[in-house]
Parts: structure tokens; C-alpha cells; sequence
């Protein structure tokens, strides 16, 4: 776009007809390695970026931060479960949100699909728990969970299935349905005005610890749920219908797919999705709720699904590195005593700098050499063999 | 009763124009195509630039001038909220990245970016060798407040429309102004033609990308305003961590309420700040009140199905809203 504005201001000097200095192709396709080298860059670029911000505001020598980032994140066995539990629940959100992104669905409420997820679980929790046994009430938990998700996801499939409404506004407002309703629930299950019900009140259907860990169980569903997805997505009917929706709804209706059909069909999976991440969140590990429980990780989770091109292998990759990021820049603001949202800017750098270097890899620069001064253009021709 | 219903309007017009700002700002940002969920983030940054900037010179004069006390805040708002839409325009525009995504992230950042320095500001000003204790700009929040002169003499008409600090009055002139210029100008028209269709606008000649930046920009920065009103004017100069809390989504939802249309969304702000603090005035009980505040959401949500149901063409969103423009793939 800029050298296209530039040609235009160029070309309307007529007297001085000059090239611009560069122009810009979209790429065919990029050979992995040199997406992995651009990622790889805009990455490390980024951790600069953050370690000059803080190096500016705590003074402290670069390497002691960067190694409090890996400190926080694998310092301690606690800490090593702490990281593989947050990527597994914001990969599990992300895997939620994929089928309906194939479908450029653009679900932007999974914060409250997750949430009302979460509300369904901690309510049966508290109002059937203690009348039946586990046995009986954890399905019933995850049931409610699941109908709950699917009910936060559907409606605005069903709207933009028959109507065309526009989906992106109409989930993000249900998030925030969904919040008033936990607040809600919060103050008619805890009269005390605590802002959180938790583990006294929600004493039954805490599921089982794996071999004496409190999160093993979440990070191996949420595995079996990677493969899950992948293989849906990648070999099944479905997960075709979902791609060609997804390319074109035009060319999906000529070949016999029912468009809306597959709209709300998907969904209900990917709302379902949501609601059993709701689930193994409280019953799983906080056997509690608040209304920030699910902590913006609905809205992380689309920019992991994004960035790793719904592909759920390398979903693992940027929920890891989004989680390795946020809680060592937790550890870094607790040591030198800044705030905890400190971890939110780097977060934010970071994004920028995944967003920013698509650019490259989806369109090639091409930069002319007659503008270049002389004693450059050797160097330039020199890096255009190295690009090729 | 009567003091009542005054007290509630003139808390709803408090309470909506923060909404006002922000509304007209993504009217003017969405009219070009741009739908900027980076907007509650630039309001947090807006609001943490004035913030600063106030802190900044409260601290380097022991005098403050009214008038600089003003506009110290307010330009250092208006840069930091410009500067945080250039980054979603050049990431969208310049290198045309997901709209949503870059929205989304812009949010996450600015959040953040508020938050940081809301809580640290005090910390690293100590670093620095000064000795401020809390960052209270109440003395700054004097002077947006002041009321307009009269406004104690005409009784329930001067509480009415007279009794609000300047900001209040210049989000509705924007208001008016946006939808002037949208409506009744070339500029507007060529802007609505670029959010409606780029490759024509283009092809007739349009500076798509400019006319992108610019009206991107515009709208962060007046967006960017409802945050420094909220700060300065609304809570009295004193920041408290996501005290601004889901305002800036609110706005958005209030752009659908008012159907892309700037004046529509003056009387919507106020009826969204009316239906925010319903919950304050309605007599149930503790665990109902938030099934109030869950209005404006409910509102907004049925609004925008009978919109699309209606599928009148005057109501529609533009409709290149979300999609970026490249000529060469046209």
C-alpha cells in the first residue's frame, strides 16, 4: 500500500518520473523454514522491545530479567505445573474457537461461553452437590456445562444463520451477559458479599487427582482433545464443510453443502467446546468462581488460533510461549516490585510483533536497486540472493 | 421525588457521555471500514496519557495555570491515544493484518498499559527522586468541572443542562460535528464511500489508505477523550485499576444501538448511562441488581437482530466494515 500511495504522489510530479523504492508481491507459498525464521525474528525482536521498556523502568541489568522469565515460568516444579496448566486451558479455549474460525466465524465470545460454562458447573456444584453422590454429579456438572456452552454459542449462529446477524458484536455482548449472571449467582449463593464463591461452598464433585496432581487431568484432555480437533478438522466430512464455508459460502451452497446447517452445527461443537473448558475449570482445579475467572483468555485464545493458523499442533507452541511470556513477566514485576499488569504490556508487544510479521510472510518485498545509492546496490542485490 | 429524577438525569448524562466519546469515535473509525476493537484500550491509554501528563506537570510547578492545567492533560491524551491508533492502522492498513486480531491485541496492550502505570506511577516518579505520595489530581479535576456560570441560579433547568464540566458539552458538538462532516461534506462522503466499498472509492479516485489512517486516527483520538473525561471529570482526577472497567465495549455496543449514526448515539449514550446505573435507583434487591445492569447488553443484543431482520438498507453496517483493502488483490 505504501509504495502503491507512493507511486500515485511520484507519478503526479510528472516532471520528475522516478520508480519508488520498493514494491510489494504476494507470495505464492513460503518453504516452513523461512515462516519459522520471520516468526523466530518478530519473536525475538519483540522480547527486546520488552527488555529495553524494562530495563527503562527498573534499571536492572537485561540478562537478570530475561532470566527471571524463565524462573518464573520453570522455576520450581509448582511453577513448571502452573505453566502447563495455563497452556492447556488457553489451548484448550483456542481449540474451541478453531472450528468456528475455519468457518470465519468470528466468535468473539468465548470468554462468556467459557464463563457460562463455568456458572452451569458451580451451580449444580452448589445446588445439587451433597444430595447425590460424585458419581452422579459430576456428569450432571459437565452436562450443564456443555448445554450451557452450547446455548452461549448457538444463538448467534442461529441469528447469522437466518438473518445474517453480525457475529463478532452479537457473542461479544453475551460475554458480558454471562459475566452479570455469574455476578449474580455470587451474590445469591454467598451472602457475605465476598465476590467469589469458593471451596467451602462448592464442597462436592471435585474430580479426581491423576497420580497426586492437581492438574494432570486438565493437561491430558486437552491432549486428547488437540489430536481430536486436528483430526475433525483435517479428516472428516465436517471439517471439510467447515473449510469450504469458510473459503467461500458462495462456492459451499453450488456443491450441495447447507451453509446454515453447518453455521450452527459448528457452533454447537465449538460452544460445547467452550463449555468443557468452563468445566474443567471449576470442577477441575479452582473449585471455585468470580466473574474474572476465565481472565481474558477467551480473547488470548483468538489471537492463538490466529496466529498458529488453526493448525492445533502449533497452538501448543503460541498458548506456550503466550504462558511462558505472562508468568515471567509476573515474576519480573513481583521481583522489582512493579505491577502485575506489567505482563499484559509484554503480552501486548508481543502480539503486535506476531501480527506485524504475517506481513512478510504473506507478500515479498521487492526493493528496486536503480533507487538506491551506488555503493548499496551491491549489498541489496546481495540480499535479494539470500531472500531467493 | 422531583430532586431524584434530576439527580438520575444528570448522573445518566455523567455516566453516558464517557459512552458519547467513545461511540463517536468508533462511528467515525467503523464509517471507514475499520472495525477497531482496540477501542476500550485506547481509551485506557488515553486516560493514563492525561493521567501523566497532569502528574507530570502537578509535580514540575508549584503554581499550577488553569488554563495549562487544561490543555496539559488534554494533548497529552490526544498523542497518546493517537499514537495507539497508528499502531492498529499501520499493522492493518500498511500491513494488512486481521482487523479483529490487531483490535483485540490493541485492547490486551492498552489495558495493560493503563493498569501499569495507574498502579506504578507512584513508584517510579519515586525512582526518579520525587516524592509524591499519591498520584491526586484533584486540583486538575477542579478545573474540567467547573460548571457553567448560572448554572446554580435557574434551578432545575441550570441542574439539568448547565451543571456539567466542558467535556460534557464537547462530546455532544463532536457528536454534531461527526455527523455533519459524515453527512454533508465531500470528506464525508468520500469516507463513506471508502468503509462501504474500497475498490470503488479507489478507482474514483479516493486516497483509500489516507482516508483509512486518517479517520482511524480521528476516531482513537476523540475515543481516547472519553477516557481522559472519565478520569478528570467523572471520578475526580483519581485512576483506580480497571475502574473504567467494560465502558469502552459499552461504546461499541452503542455504535450498533445507533446504527452507524453520530446524533443517534448522543441520545443513546445518555439512555445506556441511564440504563448503567438503573440498578442505583430501582428498588430490588442486592442479588437482582445485576441482572439490571445487564441491560444495556440485552438492549444491544436485540437491537442488532432486528436490525438484520429489518435488513433495512439506511440501518445496515458499511459494508466493507472488517475487511482490509489490497489493490492488487481486488
Amino acid at each position: 500500500m505504501t509504495a502503491t500511495g507512493h507511486e500515485r504522489n511520484q507519478s503526479a510530479k510528472a516532471h520528475v518520473k522516478r520508480e519508488p523504492l520498493f514494491h510489494v508481491s504476494k507470495r505464492d507459498r513460503i518453504p516452513l523454514w523461512k515462516s519459522i525464521t520471520i516468526r523466530a525474528v518478530a519473536i525475538l525482536a519483540a522480547l527486546l522491545l520488552s527488555g529495553i521498556l524494562t530495563i527503562f523502568l527498573t534499571g536492572e541489568n537485561p540478562l537478570a530479567v530475561y532470566k527471571y522469565y524463565f524462573v518464573g515460568a520453570f522455576g520450581s516444579s509448582f511453577k513448571v505445573w502452573n505453566t502447563l496448566q495455563g497452556t492447556a486451558i488457553l489451548l484448550g479455549i483456542a481449540l474451541a474457537l478453531t472450528p468456528a474460525y475455519k468457518m470465519r466465524f468470528w466468535n468473539t465470545g468465548a470468554e462468556g461461553q467459557v464463563l457460562i460454562g463455568c456458572l452451569a458447573t458451580a451451580f449444580i456444584m452448589w445446588k445439587v452437590g451433597g444430595t447425590v453422590p460424585d458419581g452422579l454429579l459430576i456428569p450432571l456438572m459437565l452436562l450443564s456445562a456443555l448445554a450451557a456452552g452450547i446455548l452461549w454459542g448457538v444463538l448467534p449462529a442461529i441469528c447469522k444463520a437466518q438473518w445474517g446477524t453480525n457475529e463478532t458484536l452479537f457473542t461479544l455482548m453475551m460475554n458480558y451477559v454471562a459475566i452479570q449472571l455469574v455476578e449474580c449467582f455470587l451474590k445469591v449463593a454467598d451472602k457475605t458479599g465476598s465476590n467469589t464463591v469458593g471451596p467451602n461452598l462448592l464442597k462436592n464433585g471435585w474430580l479426581p487427582k491423576l497420580g497426586g496432581q492437581d492438574y494432570l487431568l486438565n493437561i491430558l484432555v486437552v491432549a486428547v482433545l488437540t489430536v481430536i480437533v486436528y483430526v475433525y478438522l483435517k479428516y472428516s466430512k465436517h471439517g471439510y464443510e467447515i473449510s469450504v464455508v469458510g473459503e467461500s459460502e458462495n462456492t459451499a451452497r453450488y456443491i450441495g453443502i447447507n451453509v446454515k446447517k453447518v453455521i450452527i452445527r459448528t457452533m454447537v461443537l465449538s460452544g460445547a467446546l467452550c463449555g468443557l473448558m468452563g468445566f474443567l475449570l471449576v470442577a477441575g482445579t479452582s473449585h471455585s468462581i468470580d466473574s474474572n475467572l476465565v481472565d481474558g483468555r477467551g480473547f488470548t485464545a483468538i489471537m492463538v488460533a490466529w496466529m498458529a493458523k488453526f493448525n492445533p499442533f502449533f497452538m501448543v507452541l503460541a498458548s506456550l510461549l503466550l504462558v511462558f511470556l505472562d508468568k515471567g513477566a509476573s515474576e519480573v514485576s513481583t521481583r522489582f516490585g512493579l505491577n502485575q499488569d506489567y505482563s499484559e504490556i509484554v503480552t501486548g508487544i508481543i502480539l503486535f510483533f506476531l501480527i506485524g510479521c504475517e506481513f512478510f510472510m504473506n507478500y515479498q518485498i521487492h526493493i528496486n536497486k536503480s533507487r538506491l545509492p551506488a555503493r548499496w546496490r551491491k549489498e541489496a542485490v546481495a540480499d535479494k540472493k539470500e531472500v531467493q | 421525588m422531583f430532586p431524584t429524577i434530576i439527580q438520575f438525569i444528570q448522573r445518566a448524562i455523567l455516566q453516558g457521555t464517557t459512552l458519547l466519546y467513545g461511540s463517536t469515535g468508533e462511528i467515525i473509525t467503523e464509517k471507514s471500514g475499520h472495525l477497531n476493537l482496540g477501542i476500550p484500550g485506547i481509551m485506557y491509554i488515553g486516560a493514563i496519557s492525561g493521567v501523566i501528563g497532569g502528574f507530570m506537570y502537578k509535580q514540575s510547578v508549584a503554581q499550577m495555570n488553569t488554563v495549562l492545567a487544561l490543555l496539559i492533560p488534554l494533548f497529552s491524551c490526544l498523542l497518546g491515544s493517537l499514537l495507539a491508533s497508528l499502531i492498529y492502522c499501520f499493522l492493518t492498513v500498511t500491513l494488512h493484518a486481521n482487523q479483529n486480531v490487531t483490535g483485540l491485541a490493541l485492547t490486551t496492550f492498552g489495558v495493560g498499559l493503563g493498569n501499569f502505570f495507574g498502579g506504578s506511577l507512584i513508584k517510579l516518579s519515586q525512582n526518579m527522586g520525587s516524592t509524591a505520595t499519591s498520584i491526586a489530581l484533584t486540583p486538575i479535576a477542579k478545573v474540567y468541572k467547573t460548571k457553567l456560570p448560572f448554572a446554580d441560579k435557574l434551578g432545575w433547568f441550570g441542574d439539568i443542562f448547565l451543571s456539567y464540566g466542558f467535556m460534557v458539552y464537547l462530546a455532544v458538538i463532536l457528536a454534531v460535528v461527526a455527523a455533519l462532516v459524515l453527512n454533508k461534506t465531500r470528506v464525508g462522503l468520500h469516507l463513506r464511500a471508502v468503509g462501504e466499498n474500497p475498490a470503488t472509492a479507489d478507482a474514483a479516485g479516493v486516497p483509500v489508505a489516507r482516508y483509512r489512517y486518517l479517520a482511524t486516527c480521528i476516531g482513537g483520538m476523540v475515543a481516547g477523550m472519553g477516557g481522559l473525561y472519565y478520569i478528570m471529570d467523572y471520578t475526580n482526577g483519581i485512576w483506580s485499576n480497571n475502574g473504567f472497567g467494560d465502558r469502552g465495549w459499552l461504546a461499541i455496543a452503542l455504535v450498533i444501538f445507533a446504527i452507524w449514526r453520530p446524533l443517534r448515539g448522543i441520545l443513546g449514550s445518555y439512555l445506556f448511562g441511564a440504563l448503567y446505573i438503573l440498578f442505583l435507583y430501582v428498588p430490588v434487591s442486592m442479588d437482582k441488581q445485576p441482572l439490571l445492569q445487564m441491560l444495556p447488553y440485552v438492549v444491544t443484543i436485540v437491537v442488532l437482530i432486528f436490525t438484520s431482520i429489518r435488513s433495512k438498507k439506511e440501518s445496515q453496517p458499511p459494508a466493507g466494515l472488517g475487511l482490509n483493502y489490497y489493490r492488487e488483490e481486488r
